[in-house]
């Protein structure tokens, strides 16, 4: 924090002091001032957690432990399952929704009617407002065949009860169409406005050179469109790694069918709450953590969607 | 869908060949079989309530129940545990609401301090909340826990409202707006006009910074009244808001879990309406902010 520039009289600069205070310094003091709130926030449950998490992954009842604690966690019968789960449904989701997504954006993105395209992408989006519980609550009354609206379909599939549905080789299939359902019409509408600053001058020159609505995508509008489908790439599998509250109802709905240890947040939670063991918790917590920093960071470095200054 | 012919104008030439015609009939399904995907859910939500338990077994899903069986659907959810439900509705409306408010009050002077004035820390703060903003916020709900029991604040109204509030997403919205809709020419000549630091902000960019607090309000209101983790973690029980209070009610569910052994079943329709009610405010909000959500002026605002 800088001094307030008042009353400094043998300040390094030669300059003659005039009585007014120097701008710069009283911009600075509000920067600083108005940063504080946020600052503070920051620190407390930005850093500090992290901080926290490394502390208590690398000890163990406040000495140090070196990495036994994570030791213990990649010996626990539970982990290696876990980081399978997790990333059978992480490739699932995310050529699912790279496909679909982008697909789906170019398709409205070509609606000439303009109220058909907006209605669309508002219809793709509503499902954003079932996020979390409610969102898995719903699905499991259409996974369920005795009450689903489409129940023919799943029976078809030949899964006569929920148990059937949720058996866990279904899983990944099942987040993925949750995740997608909720997630997706976001993407599209984001996908969408990466589309609109496409030049008309560029498709235009495409369709004079006799390139079809497909070379045209394929050549034109998917190279520009790289940048922000890195970006939702980076952003699924952050979050997709996170797997926590699908699991967790479903869990409790089927009556263990789906395990209570099926994700690794689920994992790093049991640690935590029925084994009160916050060391091995932490470690959970901190490889997590470490994988959604670094997609993070890389991303902010190298990806430059943020590039401004 | 009549409108086949009228809907893809962009490019009659190739609409003329069959294949262009073909492609063009085939996107069309696509989109139209997503509309379905997306909307039939929500459809059968609406309606289920409207129906006893035996109607959801055995009537046309998409058909209407009667209002009789959604007022005996909402009773037994009010009876549910003295209407517990009012209470989770009313935590969840607190812990939003007060996060709300601390987040707006943090997050537009900080955006304004990053875009418009310089000081040392600028670039560093800049940059570490870029690197936040990216990282899932269920990443730090364990690690926030772990810190929050270690100071005993576990179970305590805090423990939710002041990590809602920390919202680096926002803060780069109201960053990325100011320094695209305020110059610091404007600023620099109230300044030259004697005005204080303080007074410039008040007085040239917030009537300005009306649409990005509506922005960054909606997406700190939604992420957080939906959020199910970190609440599930810091107050549980009573304090819980409703998402947390949707899977508590999941457990008394016959169809579900046979073996609850709670004094009042809810049964399914009951528990449709208690989701439906758990959402009614965001799609409330939804619906009134159409226009801006699909706009793609939101881009970067869905984190998973």
């Amino acid at each position: 924090m800088e001094a307030p520039a008042v009353g400094q009289l043998n300040g390094r600069r030669q300059e003659p002091r005039t009585r007014r205070k120097n701008p710069n310094r009283a911009q600075a003091r509000m920067g600083y001032t108005f940063s504080a709130g946020y600052g503070i926030l920051l620190i407390l449950f930005g850093l500090l957690p992290t901080l926290y998490a490394i502390f208590l992954a690398f000890t163990h009842e406040g000495a140090f432990a070196g990495l036994d604690n994570f030791v213990r966690v990649f010996n626990d019968y539970r982990f290696w399952p876990a980081v399978q789960h997790v990333a059978v449904y992480l490739v699932i989701w995310l050529t699912f929704q790279t496909i679909f997504v982008v697909l789906l954006a170019l398709i409205v993105h070509a609606f000439g009617a303009r109220w058909l395209s907006v209605s669309t992408r508002f219809v793709y989006y509503i499902p954003g407002a079932l996020a979390g519980a409610s969102s898995v609550m719903l699905w499991l009354f259409i996974l369920d065949p005795s009450v689903s609206p489409v129940s023919g379909i799943l029976r078809a599939l030949g899964l006569d009860s929920f148990v059937e549905t949720v058996s866990i080789e279904n899983l990944p299939v099942i987040f993925t169409i949750i995740a997608f359902w909720t997630g997706a019409g976001g993407w599209i509408v984001i996908m969408y406005g990466a589309l609109n600053n496409i030049s008309q001058e560029v498709m235009e020159a495409a369709r004079v050179d006799g390139a079809g609505t497909v070379k045209t995508a394929w050549h034109i509008q998917l190279p520009l469109m790289r940048k922000w489908i890195s970006y939702m790439g980076i952003m699924t599998l952050a979050a997709g790694t996170q797997l926590f509250v699908e699991p967790r109802i479903l869990s409790q709905a089927s009556k263990g069918v789906v395990p209570g240890d099926y994700s690794l947040n689920q994992l790093a939670y049991l640690y935590a709450f029925k084994q009160n063991d916050f060391n091995g918790s932490a470690a959970i917590s901190l490889i997590l953590l470490v994988v959604a920093l670094g997609l993070a960071a890389f991303f902010v470095f190298r990806g430059g969607l943020f590039e401004r200054e | 869908m009549s409108a086949n012919n009228a809907v893809l104008t962009r490019d009659r030439r190739t609409a003329r060949s069959p294949r262009g015609w073909l492609g063009r009939a085939l996107a069309i399904v696509v989109a139209l079989a997503f509309v379905v995907f997306f909307v039939l859910p929500l459809i059968w939500l609406l309606l289920a309530p409207t129906k006893t338990p035996l109607q959801l077994l055995t009537d046309n899903p998409f058909s209407f129940g009667g209002l009789g069986a959604l007022v005996d659907n909402w009773q037994s959810l009010s009876a549910f545990q003295n209407g517990i439900v009012w209470t989770w509705l009313g935590n969840a409306a607190f812990y939003s609401g007060a996060a709300l408010v601390l987040t707006l009050v943090v997050s537009i002077p900080v955006g304004y301090a990053l875009a418009l004035t310089d000081f040392r820390l600028r670039r560093v703060l800049l940059v570490t909340t870029l690197v936040v903003m990216l990282i899932p916020n269920t990443a730090l709900v364990l690690p926030i826990f772990l810190e929050l029991s270690a100071v005993r604040l576990i179970g305590n109204p805090l423990s939710v409202i002041l990590p809602f509030s920390f919202f680096p997403f926002g803060v780069y919205l109201t960053y990325i707006y100011f320094s695209t809709s305020v110059s610091r020419d404007l600023l620099d000549a109230a300044r030259i006009d004697g005005a204080g630091e303080f007074r410039v902000f008040w007085r040239v960019a917030m009537p300005l910074a009306t649409p990005v607090i509506a922005l960054v309000g909606f997406f700190n209101f939604v992420g957080n009244w939906n959020n199910y983790f970190l609440p599930f973690v810091m107050v549980p029980g009573r304090k819980s808001p409703i998402q947390v209070g949707l899977a508590e009610l999941l457990s008394n569910v016959p169809l579900f879990n046979p073996t609850s052994a709670s004094t009042v079943n809810i049964e399914v329709p009951t528990l449709a309406l208690a989701t439906i009610i758990s959402v009614a405010p965001v799609l409330i909000i939804f619906l009134f902010s159409q226009r801006f959500l699909v706009s793609g002026m939101t881009a970067g605002g869905t984190k998973g």
